[in-house]
């Protein structure tokens, strides 16, 4: 029995809302660079000012895959009126910030993803990320009948530009 | 190694929940399957095991060697095959598919010490030190 309903079905190519990052700092941009690297060192062009200052990009950037979005956002747009409140870790988040049943599976799995970058992101800039709903599919796998959701997210920084284009897919059984 | 079949740098981390928290803390992402043995036993999985996200950072570690400080990645995609549990020494590798106009095309995967595959994608990058052949 599929677990896609119309509902959700119906739903592919929603624009669902717009999120703005706090403006980056180059904390941000260290503190992210000593975690992905660890226990090695991070490569001198996203901590040392003086290094990066001598790269194309004249300063420091962030690494590609930098999340100005963790923790917290001073500005979230939600475009579905009758989305439901999300709650931690719970697999039935995508369906309810539609303001939809889930479909009530009990666990949920990274299953890839794939981007296209743009611009990189530096101290300063301030992130506008924009979502939308991708295609659902399933699958048997060893874990029993496998739902695909995916979800769309473009980000551009203040000046417009685009930052990436991300296609996340989530596994839910 | 620019050539076609040519392997690029690998990047090799061993994995634990070490590596795991300091990720979670910098992308808030503290999901009990990576903090707590118990949390991914009950999802059917032999271990706590690492995010989608952190193997995501590994593979672009490894292709900003190959690229350079100058060089940029253009385009990266993976599926995850299999979880990376603790203990784990993963390697993140690369193999060059095409080379065009000093963009290069590789096949990108992650794989634990025995070999198995972890992930596996596609990435395009334009090298700063690429030179024609």
């Amino acid at each position: 029995m599929s677990n896609i309903s119309e509902a959700m079905q119906a739903a592919v190519g929603t624009v669902t809302g717009r999120t703005t990052s706090y403006p980056i700092s180059e904390s941000d941009i260290r503190k992210w660079a000593l975690a992905v690297y660890w226990p090695g060192q991070p490569p001198a062009m996203f901590i040392d000012p003086a290094a990066a200052a001598k790269t194309v990009h004249g300063g420091i950037v962030a690494p590609e895959e930098f999340n100005p979005f963790a923790w917290i956002a001073p500005a979230h747009e939600a475009f579905i009126k009758n989305a439901g409140k999300l709650e931690n870790n719970n697999p039935d988040n995508p369906e309810i910030a539609l303001g939809m049943s889930g479909p009530g599976l009990k666990f949920q799995l990274n299953g890839g993803m794939s981007v296209e970058y743009g611009v990189r992101m530096r101290a300063g800039d301030v992130i506008t990320s924009e979502s939308s709903v991708g295609e659902y599919s399933e699958r048997e796998g060893r874990l029993g009948l496998m739902l695909f959701s995916r979800g769309i997210s473009t980000w551009t920084n203040q000046k417009g530009e685009m930052v990436k284009r991300t296609t996340g897919t989530l596994i839910r059984y | 190694m620019t050539s076609v079949g040519d392997s690029i740098h690998p990047y090799v981390v061993t994995t634990t929940v070490e590596n795991w928290n300091r990720f979670a803390a910098i992308n808030d992402e503290f999901i009990p399957h990576s903090m707590d043995d118990q949390a991914a036993i009950s999802e059917g999985f032999p271990s706590a095991f690492g995010m989608g996200n952190i193997q995501w950072a590994y593979l672009h570690n490894m292709l900003r060697t190959f690229a350079g400080v100058n060089g940029t990645i253009m385009k990266l995609e993976i599926q995850f095959r299999r979880p990376n549990t603790k203990g784990q020494t993963l390697t993140a590798q690369g193999k060059i598919t095409a080379v065009t106009d000093g963009v290069i095309s590789l096949d990108i995967w992650t794989q634990d010490q025995e070999g198995n595959q972890l992930a596996h994608g596609s990435a395009v990058v334009r090298p700063s030190t690429w030179v024609p052949a």
